[in-house]
């Protein structure tokens, strides 16, 4: 099978874009990736978009076509393919576009991911979003998405001891990256007594250990390895990716304090990239609450099971920590428009790999990883990045 | 929720009937066509059965941000609870203090109104759980 490269990325700015469409942003990345890649319409063989609800954010299905058409490319008739799959949308989009380039049948695809979630109310954004859980077993009966998180916290606490300000913790670090990130939607510092004293969302989860909701756009360039040589000399790798699902309701999965999605996602992903976690100085991973953030870390194996809470406070996963994790600001201050997440997070560790981070560079990263989840941990996807040699 | 998407479920909702494997004898709620455990062999063995309403709380969350229809109702307490069978749900907890819930503490199933369709529309019944005894 072929290897696959990233060789332009694209980002819209995050955040409440009440003068920008749909199309606005997502022909905005694309653009901007495409510009990046410096590759030409004629040479664009499919375009894959990760969007989670376009039909119940602004009653628009059939984005790929639309996205397609909107950048320019409706003449060149290309496939275009829109994948679901609660908020790990676009890192399965960039799974599956890895995949048509591996197995030969295309050499360039795009990559988009969109989310436009403020023409609705906050109250309905929020139900929409908990309609990746289970509607019929869990939201009916009042579980709400920040409640099955919170659930999930509570227990951590119960097993490890974990406490809020753990947590908080999360938060802290990420507003802090956030505020070295131009297209960040929240580029401000936090303290922890913010956080602690939050109203509360759904106990233990305060409205600061939370991520925003956001509209954006991402987008990437793929390329096989073979060509990739002509349009860049600083090619990043996609040298693994994984991705599994779980029991779609958080009661029936075997331990409510480790997404068994994850970890089997990493795994895949690790085994197919030949290293370990040791071997990552940089990942963005799935914070849309601040108890996933510390899971992720757990069950990607960066840190021991039930140490997630007092490593992020010690410090080991800040910037230029141990591993640098969120270095963007994550879902939490970058901003969480959901389709565009995994995408967004990918932009972000090709950026890291090629050293043009900025403020927020680290140090020396040779290899990058991000990590999406869709619904509450039913879906888990990990992509492993190598900068080329 | 369309009527009767909720009227299909009303069997499990109302009268908490779930499912047993016939092979390894692994409980389910709401019953299921096959077993998570054995897969294709459980095909066409899974009996029905009716959980005893008891359990014990696995964890819980005090809801303060609530969808529409529950808004007259916050904060409200939901729990995953996992009955004297073996397998979990998430319910509402009742009658019971936020402050009082705690992990291991043993409920029981009720049957309550879950909520209605807009202002004069079908109610919604099924079970909720408060404290046991």
């Amino acid at each position: 099978m072929r290897e696959v490269a990233v060789i332009g990325v694209g980002q819209t700015e995050f955040g409440e874009l009440w003068d920008r469409s749909f199309r606005d942003l997502g022909i905005e990345a694309g653009l901007k990736a495409i510009q990046d890649a410096n590759v030409r319409s004629e040479d664009i063989d499919a375009v894959y978009i990760g969007n989670m609800s376009a039909g119940k954010f602004i009653d628009q299905e059939h984005v790929s076509a639309l996205v397609a058409d909107y950048a320019g490319l409706a003449d060149m008739h290309l496939p275009t393919v829109r994948i679901e799959g609660g908020g790990a949308c676009g890192a399965i989009a960039l799974l599956q576009a890895r995949l048509a380039i591996m197995s030969g049948l295309h050499d360039i695809v795009i990559v988009g991911g969109a989310e436009k979630m403020t023409d609705v109310g906050d109250v309905q954004a929020a139900e929409i979003l908990s309609s990746t859980a289970d509607q019929e077993w869990e939201s009916v009966f009042g579980a709400t998405f920040a409640g099955l998180y919170a659930m999930m916290a509570r227990r951590h606490m119960h097993e490890y001891g974990t406490t809020r300000e753990h947590m908080a913790s999360v938060a802290v670090k990420n507003h802090k990256n956030g505020a070295l990130n131009p297209e960040a939607q929240f580029q401000k510092e936090i303290t922890m007594d913010t956080v602690l004293n939050s109203p509360w969302v759904a106990e233990p989860l305060g409205l600061f250990d939370c991520a925003p909701l956001s509209d954006g756009a991402a987008a990437l360039v793929l390329c096989s390895m073979e060509k990739a040589r002509k349009f860049t000399d600083a090619p990043i790798r996609i040298a693994g990716s994984g991705q599994a699902s779980d029991f779609l309701a958080v009661h029936d999965r075997r331990d409510l304090t480790t997404m068994d999605a994850t970890v089997v996602a990493g795994k895949r992903a690790f085994a197919e990239a030949k290293c370990e976690p040791k071997d990552v100085q940089v990942a963005e991973v799935h914070d849309n609450f601040t108890i996933t953030e510390i899971l992720a870390i757990e069950d990607l194996r960066f840190v021991e099971k039930g140490k997630g809470g007092p490593a992020t406070m010690d410090g080991w996963t800040a910037l230029n920590g141990k591993i640098s994790v969120n270095p963007s600001g994550g879902l939490k201050a970058r901003g969480q428009p959901v389709g565009a997440t995994g995408v967004a997070q990918a932009v972000e560790i090709v950026r890291q790999l090629r050293g043009q981070a900025g403020k927020r560079q680290v140090v020396g990263a040779t290899r990058g990883l991000t990590h999406t989840l869709g619904g509450t941990g039913a879906t888990a996807v990990v992509h492993l990045f190598e900068r080329g040699s | 929720m369309a009527i009767p998407r909720f009227w299909r479920e009303i069997q499990s909702r109302y009268n908490l009937i779930g499912s047993k494997c016939g092979s390894c004898g692994k409980v389910d709620f709401p019953a299921r066509a096959v077993c998570p455990d054995c897969g294709r062999k459980s095909v066409g063995k899974m009996q029905r059965l009716k959980l005893n309403g008891k359990g014990s709380v696995v964890t819980y969350t005090v809801i303060h941000d609530a969808p529409a229809q529950f808004e007259m109702m916050k904060p409200y307490v939901m729990a995953i609870v996992e009955m004297d069978e073996g397998v979990r749900l998430t319910s509402q907890l009742l009658d019971v203090h936020p402050d009082d819930v705690k992990i291991g503490m043993r409920v029981q199933a009720t049957f309550r109104k879950l909520g209605q369709e807009g202002e004069a529309g079908v109610i919604h019944y099924g079970y909720k759980f408060r404290p046991a005894g």
